[in-house]
């Protein structure tokens, strides 16, 4: 039997994994807010410094109490929404009239992410997963080697660096929509302009008790005429 | 060559940090631990618990890789769980360190990067720390501390607090001659030392006694930058 090579792969071929992503978001930020959880990420997805796909949503619906929005590589966040669709079928033919709630949803996030950090095969994201159940808001993360956790705000990759302070000035308890919404737009806006693979489209979507509501895709008004972006190193010191 | 991109720098393991101390008296144990979580030079969140509860007079704290941390108290929590159904009582705290010993070394060629000090009372009611490194080496001490900051504090703990030398024959105990309160207010000053320096320990400070009475929890706030 002959078969080309490179098509059918061999027993001893060597397997694959994603040492390093190609499709690449970039950060999400999420709040918590007076009736639930919002999320905000841009609709970029970039194939390296190459802007390649400039309408992907990155924030999903999971179940009827979740939101997950993802940064990293865009085709492991699709894989992982299968397995949700998975995860969330199976439990609805229970048909008992039971449904996962975030913190379930997180918590086996936590598990595969984990997993398959332990399998030297990582699933090469950053998520963001918000939620409402009875209730009770719930906002958390995890990263692609399983390391998570819960608080009222979060963010991912360059959000960690830039939106985070921002956020942890600025954010209270039980905010109004309208005040969470600028929240956000301000940590998006200054994302915008110091992430480079940050685009100008991005998406809002909100969760409460009443469920969920994804806002379309809206551009933010940008200034670009601050003289610091105009002469970045006056006034600096040093010879150049 | 196959792929010349195959061996990317890709890590499974990080340093979220953190700071355990914990101290054993005649009749008390006092474990401790700051609640900051970081990577690199980011604060993840100011409001992380490193302190896990395993049995009714037992307790754990670990700093290190926080999802290797989480993984083995899932571990050590399920062990336990099996066991009070097999037994019908609680492990004993020298019983869960032998346990921790054993589950790190399991994974000797792929540790759990974490760095774990357990405190508790023994079958007699006496106080017990156990201290241990990543694979699973392990020892009986009157008071420890492991983690980011414990290089700070180490010394701190044995100027204050000087166990008597192992090799004393007969064996000497190891339990610390402060009184509850006295020792509780040393863990506070020695993690406000820590953070100063340290900047993977702050925010928040965790501290749990275990008595006869049982489990009690205190908060102090830390430095925050």
């Amino acid at each position: 039997m002959t078969s080309v090579q490179g098509l059918v792969a061999s027993p001893d071929a060597d397997s694959q994994r994603t040492l390093y992503p190609y499709v690449t978001g970039t950060s999400v930020v999420g709040v918590k807010y007076k009736d639930g959880i919002l999320l905000a990420a841009d609709t970029g997805a970039s194939y390296g410094s190459t802007l390649r796909y400039k309408s992907v949503e990155r924030i999903k619906a999971i179940g009827k109490h979740s939101l997950l929005g993802a940064s990293g590589e865009i085709s492991d966040f699709q894989e992982i929404l299968r397995y949700l669709d998975e995860l969330i079928i199976y439990d609805d033919m229970w048909d008992d009239g039971n449904s996962l709630g975030p913190k379930e949803v997180h918590n086996y996030l936590n598990r595969v992410m984990y997993n398959r950090r332990n399998k030297f095969n990582p699933l090469w994201n950053s998520l963001v997963l918000g939620g409402v159940k009875n209730g009770e808001k719930y906002l958390g993360t995890v990263n692609m080697i399983g390391v998570h956790y819960e608080d009222n705000h979060v963010a991912t990759g360059f959000g960690n660096h830039l939106a985070r302070p921002i956020l942890r000035d600025e954010w209270k308890e039980d905010m109004s929509f309208e005040d969470a919404v600028k929240l956000l737009e301000k940590c998006m806006l200054v994302l915008l302009y110091r992430d480079r693979s940050a685009i100008n489209k991005m998406q809002i979507a909100k969760i409460t008790d009443e469920g969920t509501t994804f806002y379309p895709a809206y551009s933010l008004k940008t200034f670009w005429g601050f003289s610091s972006f105009a002469n970045p190193t006056k006034g600096a010191e040093g010879s150049w | 060559m196959a792929n010349p991109k195959q061996h990317a720098n890709w890590s499974p393991y990080d340093n979220n940090g953190g700071t355990c101390v914990a101290i054993a008296g005649t009749d008390y144990c006092v474990i401790a631990a700051d609640t900051r979580m970081s990577t690199g030079y980011n604060i993840l969140t100011r409001d992380y618990s490193k302190i896990c509860k395993l049995a009714d007079k037992c307790v754990l704290a670990s700093s290190g890789f926080q999802a290797d941390v989480k993984a083995l108290q899932k571990v050590l929590s399920a062990r336990h769980l099996i066991y009070q159904h097999q037994h019908n009582k609680q492990m004993s705290c020298p019983g869960m360190g032998q346990l921790l010993s054993n589950t790190l070394y399991y994974k000797r060629f792929f540790p759990y990067y974490a760095f774990n000090v357990l405190g508790g009372l023994d079958a007699e009611g006496k106080g017990c720390v156990f201290t241990y490194d990543a694979v699973g080496s392990y020892e009986r001490v009157g008071y420890s501390t492991q983690g980011s900051g414990s290089s700070l504090i180490m010394p701190v703990l044995d100027n204050q607090l000087k166990s008597p030398s192992p090799l004393l024959l007969p064996a000497k105990d190891a339990v610390t001659p402060l009184s509850e309160a006295e020792a509780v207010d040393l863990v506070k000053d020695v993690f406000a030392s820590a953070a100063e320096r340290d900047i993977y320990t702050g925010d928040r400070v965790e501290i749990v006694i275990v008595n006869a009475a049982g489990i009690r929890r205190e908060y102090v706030e830390l430095r925050k930058d």
